[in-house]
């Protein structure tokens, strides 16, 4: 736990990025189901498959959750409450007026989404005004953009290794510095639930 | 000619980096005239720190400094403010689309112009030359290519390809509906692909930049994929715009798989052809 961190019911949380590559699918799920209504905060999601498949990410958690859920269009605005995915085989960022915006650079770490790139993006975006938090996974994409987002004086939270299906990268990021938090789904969805309390009020 | 809007006021205070960014923009439009001002910050942000970090300069100040004075450096800078990143026949729906629901109105003109914008190295002209020449349109039809990078535009020219991507493009083609065998149109030689020089013997490969210039020609059909990702809104109106005043009558606007026109200002002057292909055609 961050010592400096101020009270969550004090800190407006403008948005939350999310990262995730093997397992990655199941653990969001247990996390974002049944997300209660309305919800306001918007969430942005890289998750990691094998580049040159089409990605059907958007329509299976379309499916299965209450929120609006999209694949993440270049220049499309972030909209209050709605859950959005990186398309494959294109860097996601934010930027600064609040839209997303597309790359084709190189792969960041062999991943292209890159976590790292969403993350450190967002952190210039929104400052002190968001969260990340990294899931189960394979390598070490994110670790670094969790960082960054602690930097800019953002929450970070990491999925307890222990619990991960891939303990890989959350323990690569507890690695390169300290997270906010560091928990079991079942309570990372609660710190989710209280960041939303926190951003309606 | 549209002049670019000036940047409207962020809502929170710039980071030093993002000052010394936007100084280096202004800096190398002022001297070298290349107007990088427009692009979107986050991808421009990693490339220039990529930049620093391989030419071993402390700061973006630092780099500015130098790039003022030394033109060398500048053409280096360039290849990292630039992105050729591009594969033959990427996203083969869309050369698909093509056959399928763009040649057939191209045949009902006697000659036919084709102006591929930010053609990078090239990938896409000789896909395009490849896929004209098989659908019988190649010998009426004038492409233009046109990039800001000197030097992806003179290996655009050579058509030469690493040999390690041709199994990647190979499969590409065929899904997009070649009806030959990929190998006849390349010889193999060292760790080179050299591709047949006269699918692109008629091609006109020029210097320009959709931030700065103004149209040239009148075409049928314009590809742009993957550019304007890299362009804020207003300059990805301007290019637009640039599209929009070159295409003839109904003419037709290609995009990349990801990009749309739906957050443009000129969503309601092209209509959705092939939607899923991103391929738009200029509206009545």
């Amino acid at each position: 736990m961050n010592p400096d961190a101020t009270p969550y019911a004090a800190r407006r949380i403008e948005a939350a990025v999310l990262g995730a590559s093997a397992g990655g699918i199941d653990a969001l799920l247990r996390m974002l189901h049944d997300l209660p209504l309305p919800w306001h905060l918007p969430l942005v999601v890289v998750l990691h498959l094998p580049e040159g498949h089409e990605s059907h990410l958007a329509e299976i958690f379309a499916e299965r959750l209450q929120v609006p859920v999209h694949e993440a269009a270049d220049k499309m605005p972030l909209a209050p409450g709605h859950v959005y995915f990186a398309p494959p085989g294109y860097h996601l960022s934010i930027e600064r007026n609040r839209r997303f915006s597309l790359s084709c650079e190189p792969p960041v770490r062999f991943s292209r989404p890159s976590i790292d790139v969403l993350m450190a993006s967002a952190a210039d975006a929104y400052g002190p005004a968001l969260a990340g938090i990294l899931l189960t996974g394979a390598n070490d994409d994110g670790a670094e953009g969790l960082q960054r987002i602690h930097l800019a004086g953002g929450i970070t939270a990491v999925q307890d290794p222990n619990e991960a299906q891939i303990s890989i990268m959350p323990e690569a990021a507890i690695a390169l510095h300290s997270p906010d938090h560091v928990l079991p789904l079942r309570e990372l969805r609660a710190l989710l639930l209280q960041l939303e309390s926190a951003h309606v009020h | 000619m549209n002049r670019i809007a000036t940047p409207s006021p962020l809502p929170s205070p710039l980071s030093n980096t993002e000052i010394e960014l936007r100084l280096l923009m202004e800096a190398i439009y002022l001297k070298y005239s290349y107007d990088f001002r427009n692009y979107t910050l986050a991808s421009q942000k990693r490339r220039v720190l990529h930049a620093l970090a391989q030419l071993g300069l402390p700061s973006i100040s630092a780099l500015q400094e130098k790039v003022l004075r030394d033109p060398g450096l500048f053409g280096r800078l360039l290849q990292y403010l630039t992105i050729p990143v591009s594969e033959m026949f990427r996203d083969p729906g869309y050369f698909l689309a093509l056959r399928q629901h763009v040649v057939p109105i191209l045949h009902t003109y006697p000659s036919v112009k084709v102006w591929v914008a930010g053609c990078s190295t090239g990938e896409e002209v000789f896909s395009l030359a490849i896929l004209l020449r098989e659908e019988g349109l190649l010998s009426r039809t004038q492409i233009y290519a046109t990039d800001i990078n000197p030097d992806s535009l003179e290996k655009a020219r050579q058509g030469i390809f690493p040999i390690e991507s041709i199994r990647g493009y190979t499969a590409n083609y065929q899904r997009a509906g070649g009806r030959n065998s990929f190998s006849d149109y390349y010889t193999a030689a060292y760790e080179a692909a050299r591709f047949d020089p006269s699918l692109c013997a008629d091609v006109i490969f020029a210097d320009h930049s959709l931030a700065t210039d103004s149209v040239f020609a009148e075409t049928q059909l314009v590809s742009c994929r993957n550019v304007l990702i890299y362009f804020n809104r207003e300059l990805q109106d301007r290019a637009l715009g640039l599209f929009h005043e070159s295409l003839c009558h109904r003419g037709f606007l290609g995009l990349g798989a990801k990009e749309s026109i739906d957050f443009s200002s000129y969503s309601e002057r092209f209509d959705a052809h092939a939607k899923p292909e991103r391929i738009y055609r200029k509206a009545t």
